[in-house]
């Protein structure tokens, strides 16, 4: 129901939104007590390990598993054909979807190994340790394929190919096989040929990104306990409890009722925590053995073994008036899925040219398999490598028409009405505001202080998305509200979802006592992704504040014997005629005035909130070595409204520092023979906090029509700037126009040295 | 983690009992910082690890009798370079002991270990080397030193035979007028591996003439490079940026290095120039301040 | 299998015994063992400063210390720096400066800051940023990190 019509706070003063309250779950953070999944101890568990493929591509022909089985204190084994026979059903994630079979093909191999660290079998013994020697007992034989990890080379004629019943599908019609591609999206607006017939100007540039990694610092880790009652429990670090859910249910053909997943503090996720890895195979260890088994991935495992974000190759072509007026734009994107179809090509193709006003455009996009881990939503999936080469070359496109790159993004900048190329039309939106913050920012208008330093700009959008979310709410006679949510809460969002329930009431944040509970304690929630849990469930939240008013209001009318509609609210203050109790009074009364007080939410808004960005970072680069400092950083976004500001600014400033990473150093090192070479934090290398300097950041309030309090989604635009934005400081610093991520000093030198030649 | 026994020996003599113990494949845990990962991917395998930190005198750090320094081969890198008086006399041993790993991994990685480990992106072997340090050995048969610059024979080998264990690393004493500095280059600004790295030592006379010099590099060869053509460029003249431009080209041409994730062959030549040329310069203003 | 042996050691203040095997790290033996939860594994190799603990007062990366080797030692744990039901500064400082998202990289960086802070009361910026870089965060991009450490060093609110 939702006959309460949301007020409207546009022109309202908060109390409690734009402050910045501690964190609800702070305390049990800060002193190591929260638990997070590798945290639960059940008694008598089991830990399992899985056994994973050496090779990038091969078919099984043989997995012995009975030496391992021997092993004194090991307790189960499973392989591929412990799954179920699983039909060909497409399953969404929320933030992408996945075919079954594939998902349960890449929990634990079948008949082929797609990737080196594809999981193949697994085991559950007494400890770690002997897990680990049955795991190295196990005998896979194999008969070894060539393998592909490049997507250019992938797409060639007579590629090794991944799956010979793969079609490629354009516009919803399969191709005549076999091949890579499994996905080739197409969209066009205008007339492109008119469109550059009648530029001054047209650059046409290549860029190629390197596959990187979430680089969540807590491993995937899941326990299963399969009770006798068929009743399958699950304790999780995962993004979304109900997709987890969902996925295991399928998976294992159970009836989604026979599925409770229990949703721990999870240790970052960044979109590399919605698909199941370890849940299923944890269950089917369960089953077997008869207690519950825990499952922890080492490091090596997360990098080799799970999804990162797609290496790609782009081709933008531009074409503007001499005045900096763009005229038309034509991209190709190459996207590697990884071992399985279904990467982010699609958001990759819908943002390249998001950020301009585009009358002729044409789109090309391709989803392509290579014997790589199955890629996985990744902070704006697809969003940084697509604006990594549009900025760049729009850049380009400026510096030689002599423009100022902020004037020429506002000559072209999207607005509300403005037509992105895929066909939506945007609403309100913030983008020309964030040019304008960054215009008027201390650090565009303060000059540069030395030799080989340059100064970048870029901008980022994502969509954020709504979808589904649930909570519900309790008033305590304390005067506190206990608020049930089913948002994973990965950076905060208890208390930005619970201030806005807070806010709704006219009570402090502090009381309000959110908890993040199980799939059988609340209603569907999709995952804590696509920056929609402030936003979604947060809107949740202020609609159950509603309905909780309408009956504290009721409430007071009982106690004052008059009609509801008499009653008036005023913040925390319910009034009629001389009487008045504050929220806190009444909440105590409640006990003696009738059926407690206790209210269900849910909603589902459609429609992307359209998060903008715009970033400027100082570098400086070694003249001998083309290392490249990071000497200063301003991030610049559309918030919408903060609703705690603090972690606004943390999700942009986290996110700058993962693009920071990605630009500079962060890839998958392939050798010849198709192995990654760096699956250590060691080697793959996220930034320390000796790389980066202060991350300055400015909030841009451009309300969201589409909230109660005008929230945008944040969490994901501020990885799509930085390696534009860096690429272009670089070239200001050194002349090198880098076109390959990441701008290692191997790389940038070897650019240096040319150029100097 | 693969099983394995444990003994923690309190001398030198037992030590090397339980490493030559034909039983056993024994390993020395020293700080554990590079041993306990090579055991636990089973890159290494051990029935026996021997724990020499409660050993008295592998645990010594002190100068010696002639002014040089005994370093104990379980002294972890953080007692070093907390020492004035080693920053003092080997600031360029001091310079590496800072920059292996984290802090961290600092109070627990020794130079002993990062030696034996004999990897040729060790960060203390260039300085070690410079200061014509020498490795003391205890072994079955006795004890024996070696220079240290003889003691790594390849990628992670060592001229160590079983039963041999590492006591102690002496550096003899240092020229007054003399200074050293050890650089490595990182993609990173600290937690990463040397794509290449070189340490140099300068002695000056009393006209401030370089009358010695010592260069050696890291990560561009199976073991850490003495850069000799560099060294007999810089003797006899007086120090100058031109001069140690010229020793650093010099330096690139010692240096073997491979293509690999880190860097590319012809990256590395070109690092090992730059870095020569930059330690040479605080090297020099290093003896230079202690002239003054 | 090696046998079991039995430690002494005192952790976070009180004398504790504990059996383990020898291939057990102090880590695993903190974590499953003593139920003392809040050290993490992020790598099991020493790259991310999760597990940091401090032994004898130094910080280490408890992954790579074998339990047996705390024999007789000093272990402190974030489980044991605020006392008497008040949390400590640093970690007050981390919560009023919202200077962790996820929180699983927040124990070792406060053992980390613990220790900095125990050595160098008043560390500058650039200080603070070189004794943590052994502790990876991937959320927060650092700058709230070391503001709560700078605030906590100067008795301030970040």
């Amino acid at each position: 129901m939702s006959d309460i019509s949301p007020i409207s706070y546009s022109d309202k003063t908060f109390k409690v939104i734009g402050t910045r309250p501690v964190r609800h779950d702070g305390a049990d953070k800060v002193t190591g007590r929260a638990l997070y999944g590798a945290d639960v101890q059940l008694p008598g568990a089991l830990h399992g390990k899985v056994l994973r493929s050496p090779h990038a591509h091969a078919r099984i022909k043989l997995i012995d598993t009975s030496i391992a089985e021997k092993i004194e204190g090991v307790y189960a084994v499973a392989t591929g054909k412990d799954w179920p026979d699983l039909v060909d059903k497409i399953a969404d994630l929320g933030e992408g979807a996945v075919h079954l079979k594939d998902l349960s093909e890449n929990c634990l191999a079948v008949d082929k190994v797609l990737y080196k660290g594809h999981a193949i079998a697994a085991v559950a013994a007494r400890d770690v340790h002997i897990a680990e020697a049955a795991i190295a007992a196990i005998r896979v034989d194999y008969e070894l394929l060539p393998a592909v990890t490049s997507v250019l080379d992938a797409m060639k004629p007579g590629a090794p190919i991944l799956h010979p019943g793969l079609k490629t599908e354009t516009l919803g019609q399969p191709s005549q096989g076999p091949t890579n591609i499994d996905r080739h999206v197409h969209f066009e607006t205008g007339d492109i040929a008119a469109g550059f017939a009648a530029a001054d100007l047209i650059l046409e540039r290549e860029f190629e990104t390197a596959t990187v990694h979430q680089g969540y610092i807590e491993p995937q880790v899941s326990t299963a306990l399969w009770n006798e009652d068929g009743q399958l429990k699950i304790w999780t670090s995962t993004q979304g409890s109900f997709t987890a859910r969902h996925q295991t249910a399928e998976l294992l053909q159970l009836p989604i009722s026979k599925v409770t997943v229990t949703p721990c503090e999870i240790g970052g996720g960044f979109g590399g925590k919605i698909a199941v890895y370890l849940e299923p195979v944890a269950a089917i260890l369960s089953r077997k053995s008869g207690r519950a088994v825990k499952m922890t991935m080492q490091r090596d495992e997360v990098f080799e073994g799970t999804g990162p974000t797609p290496a790609s190759f782009i081709r933008v072509k531009l074409g503007a008036t001499k005045d900096g007026k763009l005229t038309a734009g034509q991209a190709y994107l190459a996207y590697e899925s990884g071992a399985f179809p279904g990467g982010v090509i699609g958001p990759g193709t819908m943002c390249i040219f998001s950020c301009v006003e585009l009358p002729n455009a044409v789109v090309d996009g391709y989803d392509v398999c290579v014997n790589k881990p199955k890629t996985q939503a990744y902070r704006a999936p697809g969003a940084t490598q697509a604006a990594f080469a549009f900025e760049s070359t729009f850049n380009e496109l400026a510096e030689q028409l002599q423009i100022d790159p902020i004037a020429i993004r506002r000559i072209n900048g999207v607005k509300e009405g403005s037509r992105r190329v895929d066909g939506p039309v945007y609403p309100r939106i913030g983008y020309l505001e964030c040019l304008e913050a960054a215009q008027n920012s201390s650090h565009w208008n303060s000059p540069l202080e030395g030799p080989n330093q340059g100064r970048g700009i870029a901008a980022g959008y994502w969509f954020n998305i709504g979808l589904k979310s649930s909570v519900s709410a309790s008033v305590n006679p304390d005067g506190t509200v206990n608020l049930l949510e089913g948002s994973t809460d990965i950076g905060g969002t208890r208390t930005s979802i619970a201030m806005q329930l807070a806010e709704t009431l006219g009570i402090p944040a502090a009381d309000v006592l959110p908890k993040v509970v199980d799939t059988d304690s609340i209603g569907y929630t999709d995952v804590t992704g696509g920056s929609r849990t402030t936003f979604a469930t947060g809107m949740a939240a202020h609609k159950v504040g509603l309905k909780l008013l309408e009956q504290l209001t009721a409430r007071a009318a009982f106690l004052w014997d008059c009609d509801p509609a008499e009653v008036k609210v005023d913040g925390d203050l319910y009034r009629w005629r001389d009487q008045q109790l504050t929220f806190k009074q009444l909440a105590e009364k409640l006990p003696s005035a009738g059926d407690p007080v206790v209210g269900h939410a849910s909603v589902s808004p459609e429609g992307p909130t359209n998060g903008f960005g715009v970033h400027i970072v100082d570098v400086e680069v070694d003249p001998d070595t083309a290392k490249v400092k990071i000497l200063r950083y301003t991030a610049i976004q559309d918030a919408g409204k903060a609703i705690h500001p603090s972690y606004v600014e943390g999700q942009m400033q986290g996110g700058a520092v993962q693009g920071i990473g990605w630009a500079l150093n962060e890839e998958y090192f392939y050798g010849d023979d198709h192995k990654m070479r760096n699956a250590s934090l060691l080697d793959y290398r996220i930034p320390t906090c000796l790389d980066v300097p202060m991350i300055d950041t400015i909030i841009v309030e451009v309300p969201n029509p589409n909230h109660p309090f005008g929230v945008r989604g944040v969490g994901e635009t501020p990885i799509v700037p930085p390696p534009g934005a860096i690429a272009d400081a670089i070239f200001q610093a050194t002349g090198v126009r880098a076109t390959r991520l990441p701008i290692s000093p191997p790389r940038l030198w070897k650019a240096m040295s040319q150029l100097a030649k | 983690m693969q099983d394995f026994d444990y003994a923690a020996p309190i001398s030198t003599h037992e030590a090397v009992q339980l490493l030559a113990d034909p039983g056993h494949k024994a390993v020395v845990l020293a700080g554990g910082t590079d041993i306990l990962v090579l055991l636990r991917e089973r890159r290494r395998r051990a029935t026996l690890v021997v724990d020499v930190k409660k050993i008295a005198e592998l645990n010594e750090l002190a100068m010696t009798a002639d002014g040089g320094l005994f370093l104990g081969a379980a002294v972890p890198c953080s007692r070093i370079y907390r020492e004035a008086a080693i920053t003092e006399k080997y600031a360029a041993l001091v310079d590496a002991t800072k920059i292996i790993g984290g802090w961290q991994i600092q109070s627990r990685a020794t130079v002993g270990g990062n030696l034996c480990n004999a990897s040729p992106a060790a960060d203390s072997i260039p300085p070690l080397a410079i200061y014509d340090a020498v490795a003391e050995i205890a072994g079955p048969n006795g004890r024996r030193q070696m220079p240290v610059a003889d003691f790594c024979s390849g990628v992670g080998k060592n001229v160590m035979a079983r039963g041999d264990l590492l006591v102690a690393i002496i550096l003899p004493p240092i020229e007054a007028r003399s200074g050293a500095a050890f650089q490595r280059f990182i993609p990173r600004n600290e937690m990463d591996i040397a794509v290449a790295s070189a340490a140099s030592l300068v002695e000056l006379d009393d006209q401030g003439i370089i009358c010695k010099a010592r260069i050696v590099l890291g990560a561009v060869a199976t073991t850490a490079v003495r850069a000799s053509h560099a060294e007999e460029a810089l003797v006899g003249q007086p120090p100058s940026d031109e001069l140690f431009a010229q020793a650093g080209a010099l330096a690139e041409r010692s240096a073997r290095p491979i293509d690999d994730m880190r860097g590319t062959i012809e990256y590395r030549k070109h690092l090992c120039g730059v870095l020569t040329r930059r330690t040479l310069a605080i090297a020099v203003e290093r003896a230079q301040s202690k002239t003054q | 299998m090696a046998k079991k042996k039995l430690i002494s050691a005192k952790i976070n203040g009180e004398p504790r015994e504990f059996a383990c095997e020898p291939r057990q790290s102090l880590l695993e033996v903190l974590r499953d063992s003593l139920q003392l939860t809040g050290a993490k594994e992020g790598c099991n190799n020493g790259n991310c400063g999760a597990c940091t603990v401090l032994l004898n007062g130094e910080p280490v990366v408890s992954c790579l210390v074998l339990a047996l080797e705390a024999e007789g030692a000093e272990i402190e744990t974030v489980e044991g720096i605020a006392a008497g039901g008040q949390l400590q500064p640093l970690q007050q400082c981390f919560l009023e400066g919202a200077a962790l998202q996820c929180g699983v990289c927040t124990p070792g960086f406060l053992m980390t800051a613990k220790a900095l802070l125990d050595r160098v009361p008043h560390p500058s910026e650039a200080e603070i940023r070189f004794q943590l870089a052994g502790n990876l965060c991937r959320c927060t991009g650092y700058d709230k990190i070391v503001r709560a450490v700078q605030a906590a060093a100067e008795g301030t609110n970040p």
